[in-house]
């Protein structure tokens, strides 16, 4: 799980610099993410795990901190295993 | 470019050859615009239109959605194909060119967001462009800053009622559907608005510089419902993931539109000063024109090759294509105007005539420094979004 999050923030590294960024903080309210980086965030996120994020899954609370990232794919991973 | 052709479990290396496919594929489109396109391109330009036949036939063609996954009525085409297609129409019309960007770039973004019901009822069609679509951004008083958009949307119903004003729409003579961005609930908010909603009204737009045969509207929404279903992406997600996807998808065409620019400013000036002679000599001869032939020949070439790394990574699905097309189209605009500049001045007096495409190509060229994020936009985008390492 650690390992997801530790990617997770290699991608986001590089919108903020300088910065490490602890699981649960709001990488919205920190100002570093605007919405391209927000945009790529989803396709890292979707070509990094093999998931698909849909129109339903647009939910700040999904991608506010790392947990939350984590938790959204534990979701979809745990989703689609079981499809 | 061939990101498939990989013989190991290895990641695929930087090859950079087009496959035999898309060899083919850009002589079909080449030969397409050579004879439908590229002889008629300065009388639409003129009468401000690209005529309903020539829509049908890069319809029939496949054309129109071939980005599109072919399950969902597209042409399936692959980035660096949808880059030779988009280049080849560019090279005879940039207004053809626009009508493929806007109309795949909404068509794109509503399979990426749209709900199932609104995918499942113009869907397909909008894939298949049976439906044009068109992208309502832009107001009287917002264009580059995109969220500050007036147009409001509210909660009435079973739908929502749309009330506002947006203007340089391209396309919106014609398109049946558009995406356009509000503000609703105090956020942004994307919508698929078709033309036949109560309260949609639309009006030409005459006289604009360049690409002036995309058939320009101003919208108006007075009081205009669509279902909820219409609501593409989430509220507060129309601009950062909706809209956002659709100008991503929009700045690679564009970017590509520009290379084609240039090609065709380099096509017309090699031709020129090859055969008009001054001092004696062809203008070829003369050192400061081999110059900016020089220069037209290594900007084209250099856009050409950033257009084809973000098509690469775009094909791949890396998120770092979205940077490099942020780069692509800075550079490939910029230096098609840099090219379109210069084929005015190596055609003297008759390059500001309409006897010759190059102050056609130099209008056009500049609109792509505007759209899809003017130069001034992309250079902020940038930086703050720098593209990985080559």
């Amino acid at each position: 799980m650690d390992n997801r999050k530790d990617k997770i923030k290699v991608f986001l590294s590089r919108f903020m610099r300088n910065h490490e960024l602890k699981d649960d903080e709001d990488v919205f309210a920190l100002g570093y993410l605007n919405s391209l980086a927000a945009l790529q965030l989803v396709q890292f996120l979707e070509k990094e795990f093999g998931i698909a994020i849909e129109d339903e899954d647009l939910d700040l609370d999904n991608f506010r901190t790392l947990n939350c990232m984590d938790e959204l794919l534990e979701r979809k991973l745990t989703c689609r295993a079981g499809a | 470019m061939q990101p498939q052709q990989q013989t190991s479990n290895e990641e695929p290396g930087m090859c950079m050859e087009l496959s035999r496919a898309q060899r083919e594929a850009r002589l079909r489109f080449r030969h397409f615009v050579h004879e439908h396109v590229a002889p008629h391109a300065g009388k639409w330009d003129r009468e401000e239109c690209v005529p309903p036949e020539l829509i049908e036939r890069l319809r029939q063609n496949g054309y129109l959605g071939s980005p599109l996954p072919v399950d969902a009525g597209g042409g399936g085409l692959d980035a660096i194909t949808y880059g030779l297609l988009t280049e080849e129409l560019a090279r005879g019309c940039s207004s053809v060119r626009s009508l493929l960007t806007v109309h795949d770039m909404v068509a794109l973004a509503l399979w990426r967001w749209g709900s199932r019901e609104l995918k499942e009822k113009v869907g397909t069609a909008a894939a298949r462009a049976e439906l044009l679509c068109a992208l309502a951004l832009t107001e009287p008083d917002v264009g580059s800053d995109a969220a500050g958009v007036r147009t409001e949307a509210r909660a009435e119903g079973d739908g929502y009622v749309l009330n506002g004003h947006k203007k340089w729409i391209t396309y919106g003579q014609i398109a049946d559907l558009f995406l356009v961005l509000v503000r609703c609930e105090g956020k942004l908010a994307a919508f698929l608005v078709p033309a036949d909603a109560t309260g949609f009204a639309r009006r030409p737009q005459h006289g604009i510089v360049g690409t002036r045969a995309s058939l320009l509207a101003e919208l108006e929404f007075d009081h205009c419902f669509v279902p909820a279903s219409n609501l593409v992406g989430r509220i507060g997600f129309g601009l950062s993931h909706v809209v956002g996807a659709a100008l991503d998808h929009g700045r690679y065409s564009v970017a590509w539109g520009a290379v084609g620019i240039a090609q065709a400013c380099l096509d017309a000036c090699l031709e020129y000063t090859a055969s008009r002679k001054q001092f004696g000599v062809e203008l070829s001869q003369h050192q400061l024109v081999q110059r900016k032939l020089t220069n037209m020949i290594t900007d084209t070439r250099a856009a050409r090759l950033l257009c084809y790394r973000a098509g690469y990574l775009r094909q791949i699905g890396d998120p770092g294509g979205t940077s490099e097309t942020l780069v692509a189209k800075y550079f490939a605009s910029k230096a098609a105007v840099r090219a379109a500049n210069d084929a005015v001045q190596l055609h003297g007096a008759n390059g500001l005539t309409e006897d010759y495409p190059v102050a056609r190509y130099l209008r056009d060229a500049r609109v792509t420094e505007i759209i899809e994020g003017s130069t001034q936009i992309q250079q902020i985008s940038i930086a703050k979004n720098p593209p990985g390492e080559l």
